[in-house]
């Protein structure tokens, strides 16, 4: 398992490591049956088209996932996510790789914790931020 | 624009009304089915045994695990557009989430308001989730926004 990420380790400006997913349709059916979501526009391909879109379209709430990954793979089993902001601002489609990133923005101690404001983002293959979003989390002091 | 609005009264009444509650019991096997949909391998959303040697002494679920416990729907809203986008979720977590615990869900529309956009007018609809668990602790909140359209012919 990772090294767990302590508050002294974090300085403001620094970069998250980035996480790469790779979509496939068949990830979207998975995604689909564990959630509960079977709106048909993310494996129906007729469908989709139908409503006007380019082809099946990644759930905004896979890609919001993805997100919370980035931040729990960060933050290690001693951190804390306490708040997690996506918003989906463009279609995503299956077959193409998408990168999560993020950059802290602020730390401080708040009520006794000591949390970390960060934005972060999902990218498409070619740097469009299609999934903006930003995260607080509290993390664990060395002493 | 035709300037005529498609929030009826009968809509603006639904507004602040709760769904009907509904409590599920969390599943280990459907927390490991979550993470493994989303492609997230760690340890404590996959590994019972890891899971045990960590912080949270058992496997928890993953922060958007809770999307998969889906509340009533608000009790009569009628929404005059076929197509709905998810437009995102703002999550604020408070507890973790245990194969055992049972959550129970509510919903209400915080928010209606329409503006016109690309695929025409656009309905937004913001929801407030709250999830509580069985010892009736709030283990998160969730504000959604749908935004709901006329499909192209």
């Amino acid at each position: 398992m990772a090294e767990q990420l302590y508050f002294e380790d974090v300085t403001e400006g620094m970069a998250l490591p980035v996480l790469e997913k790779n979509p496939t349709s068949q990830q979207l059916v998975k995604y689909a049956g564990a959630s509960g979501d079977y709106y048909q526009i993310h494996y129906d391909q007729n469908y989709a088209k139908n409503n006007g879109l380019p082809d099946i379209i990644l759930h905004g709430a896979l890609k919001g996932s993805w997100l919370g990954q980035l931040m729990t793979d960060w933050i290690g089993e001693e951190g804390h996510l306490k708040k997690l902001v996506t918003q989906y601002r463009g279609m995503d489609v299956p077959g193409t790789p998408m990168y999560g990133k993020g950059v802290v923005k602020r730390k401080y101690s708040e009520d006794g914790e000591d949390l970390v404001e960060c934005d972060i983002w999902l990218e498409d293959h070619e740097g469009k931020k299609t999934t903006p979003g930003s995260a607080i989390v509290s993390l664990p002091t060395k002493n | 624009m035709t300037g005529e609005s498609v929030i009826s009264d009968d809509m603006r009444a639904v507004v602040g009304v709760e769904s009907d509650p509904i409590t599920y019991e969390v599943e280990k096997g459907a927390i490991v089915k979550f993470a493994q949909a989303i492609g997230d391998n760690n340890p404590i959303f996959n590994n019972e045994e890891a899971a045990r040697d960590s912080a949270y002494g058992g496997i928890i679920a993953p922060p958007t695990f809770m999307r998969s416990l889906i509340s009533n729907p608000v009790p009569d809203f009628n929404n005059p557009y076929n197509a709905v986008v998810d437009g995102g979720s703002e999550w604020e977590y408070y507890e973790p989430v245990r194969p055992g615990d049972r959550i129970t869900v509510r919903t209400k529309i915080a928010d209606l308001f329409e503006r016109p956009g690309r695929l025409g007018n656009m309905l937004f609809t913001i929801r407030e989730t709250s999830y509580t668990n069985q010892f009736e602790k709030i283990v998160a909140l969730q504000r959604t926004t749908g935004i709901s359209y006329e499909p192209p012919e």
